[in-house]
């Protein structure tokens, strides 16, 4: 099982199918939210779905919105899991603090070539320090490409529930 | 994170449900990125229109408005970014009532709160600019960047739920731009011309933007031959911040803590890249390329400026625009635009002048679908950036090119106004 550990992270353990891209994440520049997809054309996973997955992606990008948009999500139950990125900005940690939403970060490799689009993997910021495992490998699907949302296994793990309180206060 | 008496007694619920649940959120945000402790601000500024906070945001807010009044006033002066409508233009937009709705139960919480509505997110041209060194906690990234950058104030993009809560504390985790060391420039941009037009400048942000990449990056600019003007300055920021996620720039000799280039660039900071003519009208091109036709144009993100607005004025005189021609400013510059004729030239013209909204603020997607909307024109490479997501095809033209296509419904080749 191959884990990768984070430099900080917030929210529960949670298990998913990753949908994996080198690009980078903004609720409002990218998303269609009404349908949970990938709008923005130009965006490397543009037509597929958001919902249920792990978001595996490179950087936060655009404004402010999204710190109120993934409580709006998350309310509807249209969002993803969790959201693993390389590099955060703070409107993504404000709006993951909002939504209680789980959110992984600072990698020491790049996690977008790392996990397998379409792996089932375990995002953990309970981990001293926060990791993310990937269980099943097999499941990664190259066919897997534009325009095909992935099936979906998502679920939080049963009494491994935390808060951010537990990441280390010097993560960074 | 380190906290003094009035911090922890916050936390504890001395000060109310509202500022316990503040403090909260800023520890839990401070924490991730590494705040040693808080910070005091002397404004915050609040993002919050209806498309991103849906009805279970508002209802949040509306939670909060309800709790007694000693515990639900902010402690430093708080406003606001644009909102998700006019309502004076609400029907022309075709706005529904349900957006309305939740637009006027927003405010009323706001308000309840204390916050003032300015609505505007050019708050450091109109309301109050930010001081050299102050530290602020705003919550716009046109306003973060132009405030920091240009300014020399301090402050993290602070989002909605993030600016209420340095408002109610008065406080911000203190990590990012609030820190001496992460306002060393990362990386060096020579550029090779100096833009004219606006849409020049925010071209230029948006390459800048795209080669910086994250929000950590602080990008110092080189070769720039004059001092940009507030409106340039404007654009070149927003377009940055929008492309590249980016909260601090510096242009050597021009900006307040670049001096001189070595006060940011450390000795043997490499170029990361050069940027020319040719790559500025490269960038407009590549949008202008995938449209041919205009359905609306639109000048908005940022709010217009006063002067702005005059410019603009000046180039619709006599002329008479064919498709919707929306021009957006904040509610501080409309009523000097309407006391000076400036209001009344444009609508001669056939222009729709809007006050207190931003475009992409203002469920884009709905009006998009109401009123047949694709094609858009605009001279903002911001609202270029953001509007492809909402289903649009804009062009990046310069404001006299935009105008061209009002009046003719069309893009010239190479967006060449004759």
């Amino acid at each position: 099982m191959s884990v990768f550990k984070a430099s900080a992270a917030m929210g529960s353990v949670v298990r998913g199918r990753a949908v994996v891209a080198k690009d980078g994440f903004s609720a409002r520049y990218d998303l269609d939210r009404a349908k949970g997809v990938f709008s923005r054309a130009e965006h490397k996973l543009a037509g597929r779905s958001y919902v249920d997955v792990v978001l595996v992606l490179d950087a936060a990008k655009g404004g402010v919105a999204t710190a109120w948009m993934l409580h709006e999500m998350q309310a509807r139950g249209v969002v993803p899991v969790a959201l693993v990125l390389n590099t955060v900005n703070p409107i993504m940690v404000q709006g993951a603090a909002l939504a209680d939403f789980t959110m992984m970060s600072g990698f020491e490799t790049d996690i977008t070539l790392a996990v397998p689009d379409g792996a089932l993997v375990e995002v953990d910021p309970t981990a001293d320090p926060p990791c993310l495992r990937i269980l099943d490998a097999s499941a990664a699907a190259p066919s897997a490409g534009i325009g095909a949302p992935m099936a979906t296994a998502a679920s939080a793990v049963p009494g491994r529930d935390t808060t951010s309180a537990s990441v280390p206060d010097d993560a960074a | 994170m380190q906290l003094n008496d009035a911090e922890r007694a916050m936390l504890e619920g001395a000060d109310g449900e509202a500022r316990r649940w503040a403090i909260d959120h800023q520890m839990r945000v401070g924490r991730y990125l590494g705040a040693a402790d808080f910070v005091p601000v002397s404004q915050a500024h609040i993002m919050a229109d209806t498309e991103s906070l849906g009805p279970a945001g508002v209802e949040w807010l509306e939670r909060l408005a309800a709790l007694p009044q000693a515990e639900r006033q902010v402690r430093v002066p708080t406003i606001t970014d644009p909102r998700g409508t006019d309502f004076a233009a609400a029907v022309r937009l075709q706005h529904q009532d349900w957006m309305l709705d939740l637009e006027r139960r927003t405010i009323a919480a706001f308000q309840a709160m204390g916050i003032l509505m300015t609505d505007t997110c050019i708050n450091y041209q109109t309301i109050m600019p930010a001081v050299r060194g102050e530290h602020m906690a705003y919550g716009d990234t046109g306003v973060v960047i132009y405030s920091n950058s240009v300014l020399g104030a301090r402050s993290n993009f602070e989002g909605g739920p993030s600016a209420l809560a340095a408002g109610l504390t008065g406080r911000t985790p203190r990590y990012g731009y609030h820190l001496d060391e992460k306002r060393q420039a990362t990386m060096v941009i020579d550029v090779e011309t100096t833009p004219t037009e606006l849409s020049d400048w925010g071209a230029l942000g948006g390459i800048v933007g795209r080669i910086a990449g994250d929000y950590w990056q602080v990008p110092a600019l080189r070769g720039l031959d004059r001092i940009p003007g507030s409106d340039e300055m404007k654009h070149f920021g927003a377009a940055l911040a929008s492309y590249g996620s980016v909260a601090l720039f510096h242009m050597a000799g021009i900006t307040p803590e670049a001096h001189t280039p070595t006060d940011v660039i450390a000795p043997g900071l490499p170029v990361k890249a050069r940027i020319g003519a040719a790559d500025i009208e490269a960038f407009q091109a590549a949008y202008r390329a995938k449209v041919d036709t205009v359905d609306v144009v639109v000048f908005s993100a940022p709010q217009l400026s006063l002067l702005e607005m005059r410019t603009l004025a000046g180039m619709l005189d006599g002329r008479h625009a064919i498709v919707p021609l929306l021009v957006v400013t904040s509610p501080q510059v409309k009523p000097e635009a309407d006391r000076m004729g400036l209001t009344a030239r444009m609508e001669a013209a056939g222009a729709m002048v809007l006050s207190g909204m931003c475009f992409y603020q203002s469920y884009a997607r709905e009006m998009a679908e109401a009123n047949q909307w694709r094609n858009l024109a605009t001279n903002s490479a911001k609202l270029t950036n953001i509007l492809g997501g909402y289903g649009y095809r804009p062009a990046l033209m310069s404001m006299a090119a935009c105008v061209d296509a009002a009046c003719s419904g069309r893009i010239r080749a190479g967006g060449i106004v004759p």
